[in-house]
C-alpha cells in the first residue's frame, strides 16, 4: 500500500495539470454535462483532447491511443474533473462502443471506428433501451430481419443520450424472431444518418432534453456492421455494460468531489453553524473518501489481474446515492433561495438532475441484486 | 499509487486468519467471554511468538520494523474472530507512548497496558500490567488498579482507573488518538465483514416458501447495502492506516472518519445480519449478539460517530466542533 504517485504518475499529473492551466477557458468551466447548447465548445474541447493525446489513454496504440496503464487514465479524469473541464463528447465512444469493439470488433471495424472516436469526428450513442425493455435487457424487441446478406431494422429504443448529433449507434437487437430472452440477439453498429432513422427528444423533469426516443423504420444495415456473431449479441452487450460501469467511477467520484468542495464553499459562505447541518456536510466528505479510496483499490486490482474487482460495483451505487444527498443538503443551506431557477451554485438543477443519477446505467435496485447475486454469491431471483 | 497488499502482508492476514480459526472459533470465543478471565492468557505468548506484539516497533527495540498498516492488518483479523484480549488495548492504543525499555517488555509478551485518553475508562485494566493515562497532551504511565466494570461486550471489559501521578513515559503522546481510531476502524471492518458473511451464509441455506430467503431482494438488498458499505469503510480504514504509518498531515481527519465510518457501517452490518437471521439471530446461542456488543464496543470508544464527525466538520470548515 503506497498512495502517493509514483514518480512517473506524479509527472503525468503535472503534466495534465500544466495543459488543463493553458488551455481551459473559463467559459468552458463547469457546463453541464450533455446541454445541447454546449455542443460546439464540446466538439472543439474534444479535439483538443485528441491532439494533445489525452483521449483514449488506455487504449492500444495502434488504433490511436497512448497504450497507458489506467492510473494515467484515473488520473486524467481526477485533474479534468477537478478543474471543471468538459468531458470528451464522444463518452459514449470512449467509455462503451469503443471498449466492446476492441474486445469483439473485427480488425477493419477497430481501424474504421477507433480513432474518431478519439477524435470526435464520430459521435456514437447507446441504443439498448426500449419502452417493453428497460432493466429487463433481454425483452427487447427492436428486430434485425436478414436480408440481402444483411439487416433490415425496425423498433424503437429510448434514454439515448447524444442520439440527436450521433453518427454512429451501437444497437442490441433481435435477430431470430423465434427466439427469447438472452439468445438470438445480434448486436449491430447503425448509421445514424441512414433512411429511417428517426430522431425525437426526450424532456426530462429538470427542463432539460439530454435524452431521445430513437426510431428505426426499414433501416438497412450491412452485414460488416455486425459486432460479435449473429446470435450472440447478449454477450457483446454486456462486456458494453461492463465498461459502462467499470470506468465510471473515477469520473463519477472526480465530479462528487468538485460538488463537496463546493458544498462546503456554501456552508462557509453562509456561515452555517447548526450542527445537524454540519454533521451532514462531515458525512459527504467522508463517503467521498471512502468511494475515491475504494476506486483506487479497484484500480489497483485493474492494474494487477486486467478484471475489475468486485469494489467496481459499489462505485456508482453508493455515488448516485450520495450525490442526491448532498444536493439535497445544498438546497437546505440555501433555504427559500433554494426555489430560484438558475440561483446560486446551480444546486437546484443539480438536485433535480440528481434524481436520475440511481436509475441511468443501472438502476440501483439492479445494481443490488448484482452485488447480491455476483459478489455475495446468493441464489438468483429471477 | 498502489493500494495493493504486498506478498508479505497477505501472508501476515493468512498466518493471522488460521491462528484465529484454529485457536479462537466462536464457541470458544464464547466460552471465554462467559468466563470470569474473560480471555485466555496463554494466547499472549503465542501472539508474542508469532511476532504481533512488535509488529511496528523497531527493530532495535526487539520488534519487526514494520509499520501500521500491518497492524491494522491483524486488527482487522482479529475483529473478524472478536478475539478476547488486550492487543487493542497494548498494540492499537498504548503503544506510541512507550519508551524504549517498555516496547521491549510489550514485544517479548512481559507486559501488557491499556491507556485512559482524556479521562477515558480504561480497556481491559483487569487483565494488563500498566496504563498510559494521556493528559493535556503528556503521557505517563500508572499502574493497572480500579475497578472493573461490567460491560456489555464482556470480551472487552472497561475499567474506572485509580488515579495515581505515575512516571512520565518517553514516547510520542499526541499519536495516540489517531491510532486509536483508526485500529478501531481497522477492527470494525473485521467485524462488519463477518457479520455481513454470516447473513449471507444463512440467507443462502434457510429456505421459506419453499426457497432460499437470499432470492427474496427485502433480504438480499440489505446484504448487499452491508456489502458497500463495510468495503467503503475498509477503504477508509487503510487510508488512514497509510496516514498513520507515514505521518500524513491528514492523519487526524482520515482517523476520525475512518473511526466514524466504519463505526457505524459495523453496527448496521450486525443489525442487517440478526435481522436476516430471524428468531436465531436473537437468540444467546447464536454468536452475531457477540459481534454486534463489540461493534457498539467500538461506537462508543474514543467518540462516536456524531463527535467525530464535528471534528471533521471543524478541520473542513474551520469552526469550533459542535458537540
Amino acid at each position: 500500500v503506497d498512495l502517493r504517485d509514483t514518480p512517473d504518475e506524479a509527472a503525468f499529473r503535472s503534466e495534465v495539470q500544466a495543459w488543463l492551466e493553458a488551455n481551459l477557458t473559463d467559459e468552458l468551466r463547469g457546463g453541464r454535462f450533455g446541454e445541447r447548447r454546449f455542443e460546439q465548445a464540446s466538439r472543439e474541447w474534444s479535439r483538443k483532447l485528441y491532439d494533445a493525446g489525452y483521449a483514449g489513454l488506455t487504449w492500444p496504440k495502434p488504433y490511436g491511443g497512448a497504450g497507458a496503464p489506467y492510473s494515467y487514465q484515473a488520473i486524467f479524469l481526477e485533474e479534468s474533473t477537478k478543474a471543471e473541464a468538459p468531458q470528451h463528447i464522444g463518452v459514449i465512444g470512449l467509455g462503451m462502443a469503443g471498449p466492446t469493439i476492441i474486445a469483439h470488433g473485427t480488425e477493419e471495424q477497430k481501424q474504421r471506428y477507433l480513432p474518431k472516436i478519439l477524435s470526435a469526428e464520430e459521435i456514437w450513442c447507446q441504443g439498448f433501451s426500449e419502452p417493453g425493455a428497460g432493466s429487463d435487457l433481454a425483452s427487447v424487441r427492436t428486430r434485425a430481419e436478414q436480408r440481402n446478406g444483411g439487416f433490415l431494422v425496425n423498433g424503437q429504443k429510448v434514454w439515448s443520450s447524444f442520439a440527436h448529433i450521433a453518427d454512429w449507434c451501437i444497437l442490441v437487437t433481435r435477430s431470430d424472431p423465434a427466439s427469447e430472452r438472452h439468445a438470438g440477439l445480434t448486436y449491430l453498429i447503425v448509421d445514424m444518418h441512414a433512411p429511417g432513422v428517426e430522431v425525437r427528444p426526450l424532456r426530462q423533469l429538470t427542463g432539460e432534453a439530454e435524452f431521445n426516443e430513437i426510431f428505426f423504420t426499414d433501416v438497412e444495415v450491412p452485414a460488416e456492421h455486425m459486432v460479435g456473431a449473429a446470435g450472440e449479441g447478449w454477450s457483446v452487450a454486456m462486456t458494453t455494460l461492463l465498461h459502462e460501469r467499470g470506468t465510471l467511477g473515477f469520473a463519477l467520484t472526480g465530479v462528487l468531489d468538485v460538488a463537496v468542495r463546493k458544498l462546503i464553499a456554501l456552508a462557509r459562505e453562509r456561515e452555517v453553524a447548526d450542527p445537524l447541518l454540519l454533521d451532514r456536510v462531515a458525512q459527504e466528505w467522508i463517503e467521498l473518501q471512502a468511494l475515491k479510496f475504494t476506486n483506487y483499490r479497484a484500480l489497483t486490482q485493474l492494474m494487477k489481474t486486467g478484471i475489475p474487482g468486485p469494489e467496481g460495483s459499489i462505485s456508482k451505487l453508493h455515488w448516485s446515492e450520495a450525490n442526491q444527498r448532498l444536493t439535497k443538503l445544498a438546497l437546505e443551506i440555501l433555504g427559500e433561495e433554494a426555489q430560484v431557477v438558475n440561483g446560486d451554485g446551480d444546486w437546484q438543477y443539480q438536485q433535480l438532475r440528481s434524481r436520475g443519477n440511481t436509475i441511468e446505467a443501472g438502476t440501483s435496485e439492479i445494481l443490488r441484486s448484482i452485488v447480491a447475486e455476483r459478489v455475495l454469491g446468493l441464489p438468483r431471483g429471477r | 499509487m498502489d493500494f495493493a497488499f504486498t506478498d508479505e502482508q497477505e501472508q501476515l492476514r493468512a498466518q493471522a486468519r488460521s491462528y484465529l480459526a484454529e485457536r479462537f472459533p466462536s464457541e470458544r470465543v464464547a466460552e471465554l467471554a462467559d468466563s470470569e478471565a474473560g480471555w485466555d492468557p496463554r494466547s499472549w505468548r503465542e501472539l508474542a511468538e508469532m511476532g504481533w506484539l512488535g509488529v511496528s516497533v523497531l527493530e532495535e527495540h526487539g520488534g519487526a520494523g514494520l509499520g501500521f498498516v500491518e497492524e491494522a492488518i491483524l486488527l482487522e483479523e482479529l475483529g473478524r474472530a472478536l478475539y478476547p484480549g488486550p492487543y487493542f488495548s497494548t498494540v492499537g492504543l498504548a503503544l506510541p507512548a512507550l519508551g524504549p525499555d517498555e516496547l521491549a517488555r510489550v514485544v517479548s509478551g512481559e507486559e501488557r497496558w491499556s491507556a485512559s485518553l482524556d479521562g477515558s475508562l480504561v480497556p481491559d485494566l483487569g487483565i494488563v500490567d500498566r496504563v498510559v493515562v494521556v493528559e493535556n497532551g503528556d503521557a505517563r504511565a500508572v499502574p493497572a488498579q480500579g475497578e472493573v466494570l461490567e460491560t456489555v461486550d464482556s470480551t472487552r471489559r472497561l475499567g474506572r482507573l485509580q488515579p495515581e501521578n505515575g512516571t512520565p513515559l518517553a514516547g510520542d503522546a499526541s499519536l495516540l488518538r489517531p491510532r486509536a481510531l483508526t485500529a478501531l476502524a481497522a477492527e470494525a471492518v473485521g467485524v462488519g465483514e463477518r457479520a455481513l458473511e454470516l447473513g449471507v451464509e444463512h440467507a443462502k441455506t434457510r429456505e421459506q416458501f419453499g426457497r432460499p430467503i437470499g432470492v427474496y431482494q427485502a433480504v438480499s438488498h440489505t446484504l448487499a447495502d452491508s456489502y458497500v458499505e463495510t468495503q467503503l469503510a475498509r477503504s477508509l480504514a487503510y487510508w488512514a492506516a497509510w496516514c498513520v504509518a507515514e505521518d500524513d498531515p491528514q492523519a487526524q481527519v482520515a482517523a476520525a472518519a475512518a473511526k466514524a465510518y466504519a463505526a457505524e457501517a459495523a453496527v448496521s452490518a450486525c443489525e442487517r445480519s440478526i435481522q436476516v437471521l430471524g428468531g436465531i439471530g436473537f437468540t444467546w446461542e447464536h454468536v452475531l449478539h457477540r459481534y454486534y456488543k463489540r461493534a457498539q464496543w467500538i461506537q462508543t470508544f474514543g467518540g462516536g460517530a456524531a463527535a467525530l464527525r464535528a471534528q471533521v466538520a471543524e478541520a473542513l470548515l474551520g469552526t469550533p466542533a459542535a458537540v
